[in-house]
């Protein structure tokens, strides 16, 4: 051993910190001359727009991956590799949600006007103009219902789980029970509250509220498990401060728990009430379907806009065109809602964040 | 306004685990005690049950009198949130409200328990808090702002200014400069000072120059042996522990020459 110290190996003597690199604009030029190599083979051999996207994109891996391993080593290349690969499925992943857009704002735009809005569908035949207003209505009121339902529910169980109890079996019986309500699909839960309003009203019952209660069913493991994840990110260093201060505990969990994880939860909320307000199936059964504005969530059937749109594709009525566009302009429309939910949820996120003043 | 503090025979357990057994001790009014001893050889805990803190931990419980005022605090008629609004307690890591200004976090004591009062009054327990815990200068031109953005020094105090601010009859410093760099662990050392005249003050320190600066009184905690409960090994006056302590463990602790 102490020969080894007193007389290092010869690969100490140098120390190579440098080596050949690729130039940086190395993955520019590899792109566009995978673009010309999947052009070209597709326009030779006869392929689609999707076979020359891959071929290209399958030539810029290889091709990178081969130059840098080449120039490089191994290292070099196995990260290129793992960098092109990350790009591409990026990619992949972008191609519909883009299409998607594009599809519904094409489609979608020409319909949108200030009578699209304002007007229902009642009495309209053919070409007449109509409009969403009903179904607006209808999904603001019954969204509405299933977050005053589903909000209140969620956050006390939520505060049950995390701030009461923490190691009783009740606490992980309803965690698990949470968990296997994340999965019930939409369609029982509208059965559900379908058959809990027909035991009480009697059969052929429809009313906005029984969407409320469906969606709610759909809504609560979703807010219980965001309001969770919060309330375990408050340290609890914070709640020991607020006790040794001589607070009881429901005032700590009140004035110093809820409020630091307030953005958190709201955040949580926003984004639980954007996924709901899109179901469809539970509102078919329970909150019907209709032409009219109904303002009332207790009585009748009431119009809301998934339903608005399969309704308005699958019967558009003659000629078809109108409705099928009505149905382009009310995607459009609850497509812009949740997008506007999900940048409430980031603004809401912001405001309420503690602050830290420096 | 302060109490001293009778223990005996305490027993403290994390669920069936002693973790410290068999303390006996009288902590005197109006002075500064400290409790020095290896980590783990349950001082924080002891700490922890003299206001009724230790029990937050599920399955935590206590055996044994603590005595403040002739009330036994372990007795069932005692609720435990009266014992820390009399018994305060300034943790380790400094532990401000991040939701709050500085001026609501000193007043978070009286707010949070929804003590009605008046703007003149409020203003008064913050500069008087702020003031007693040697803040007012640095803050006093920006207590609106979060109290999350004041340095690590400033927050402690800040956080000693809080428990001050409630006027209890004694207060618990659980390694209060551990977390500190040496200016602000003076500044900390110096307001210990101060504040004894009105507080009985208990400290917990791993720090042995900083027990002999501060404190009148000594208790060293150590483990009876490793995997065995903790036990308060001896407690005597400062000087003397320092200087010629009873039992020569205390003496193998102070001088570096452990176990």
């Amino acid at each position: 051993m102490t020969q080894t110290l007193e007389k290092p190996s010869a690969s100490r003597d140098a120390m190579p910190l440098s080596g050949p690199r690729l130039p940086a604009a190395a993955p520019y030029v590899v792109g566009v001359a995978a673009l010309a190599v999947g052009v070209g083979v597709g326009l030779i051999l006869g392929g689609g727009v999707i076979a020359m996207g891959v071929l290209a994109a399958v030539t810029f891996i290889v091709g990178l991956t081969v130059w840098a391993w080449a120039l490089e080593g191994r290292r070099g290349g196995v990260d290129r590799l793992a960098t092109s690969v990350v790009w591409s499925a990026f990619l992949v992943a972008l191609v519909p949600l883009l299409s998607l857009v594009w599809t519904v704002l094409s489609n979608g735009l020409p319909a949108l006007s200030p009578e699209f809005f304002t007007y229902s569908m009642r009495g309209v035949i053919g070409d007449e103009q109509g409009g969403i207003y009903h179904a607006l209505i209808g999904t603001l009121l019954i969204t509405l219902g299933a977050a005053v339902i589903s909000i209140p529910v969620g956050v006390m169980t939520a505060i049950y789980i995390v701030e009461y109890g923490r190691t009783a079996k009740l606490a992980k019986a309803i965690t698990f029970l949470v968990d296997v309500m994340t999965g019930i699909p939409s369609i029982v839960a509208g059965l559900f509250a379908y058959a809990l309003f027909v035991l009480i009203f009697g059969p052929g019952i429809r009313m906005g509220f029984g969407g409320s209660v469906a969606l709610s069913l759909l809504m609560i493991p979703i807010v219980v498990r965001a309001t969770e994840e919060m309330l375990k990110l408050v340290p609890d260093e914070l709640r020991e401060a607020a006790y040794a201060l001589g607070v009881p505990k429901w005032r700590t969990i009140v004035k110093v728990v809820l409020p630091t994880s307030l953005s958190g939860i709201l955040t949580g909320v926003t984004l639980a009430v954007a996924r709901v307000i899109g179901e469809t199936a539970p509102l078919l059964i329970i909150a019907g379907s209709t032409d009219s504005v109904n303002f009332n969530l207790f009585a009748d059937r009431m119009q809301t806009l998934p339903v608005f749109i399969y309704y308005s594709y699958t019967q558009p009525g003659v000629p078809p065109e109108f409705g099928q566009e009505r149905a382009w302009g009310a995607a459009l429309v609850l497509i812009a809602i949740v997008m506007g939910l999900n940048l409430l949820a980031r603004l809401v996120g912001k405001i309420f964040a503690p602050k830290t003043g420096r | 306004m302060a109490k001293s503090i009778d223990v005996s025979d305490l027993n403290i357990y994390y669920g069936d685990f002693l973790a410290v057994q068999g303390v006996n001790m009288t902590i005197k009014a109006r002075s500064v005690t400290a409790f020095i001893g290896p980590s783990g050889c349950g001082k924080s805990t002891f700490l922890r049950s003299l206001n009724r803190m230790h029990e937050v931990i599920p399955g935590a419980r206590v055996e044994g009198k603590v005595v403040v005022d002739g009330q036994s605090l372990y007795d069932p008629s005692i609720d435990p949130v009266a014992v820390r609004r009399q018994i305060g307690m300034v943790f380790q890591r400094p532990n401000p409200f991040p939701t709050m200004s500085i001026y609501d976090n000193v007043l978070a004591g009286n707010r949070l328990n929804s003590r009605r009062m008046k703007k003149a009054e409020a203003d008064g327990i913050v500069e008087k808090s702020l003031k007693g815990a040697n803040l007012w200068n640095e803050v006093k031109d920006r207590l609106n702002k979060p109290g999350m953005g004041l340095s690590g020094g400033q927050q402690q105090r800040l956080c000693i200014a809080r428990a001050i601010a409630v006027e209890p009859q004694v207060l618990l410093m659980d390694e209060p400069c551990s977390a500190l760099d040496p200016i602000s662990t003076s500044a900390i050392e110096d307001l210990i000072h101060e504040l004894k005249s009105d507080y009985t003050i208990v400290i917990v320190t791993h720090n042995m120059q900083q027990a002999a600066r501060v404190s009148d009184e000594t208790g060293f905690f150590n483990l009876k042996a490793t995997g065995e409960p903790g036990q308060l090994v001896e407690f005597n006056p400062t000087k003397k522990v320092f200087s010629n302590p009873d039992e020569s463990a205390t003496e193998a602790y102070i001088s570096g020459r452990f176990g």
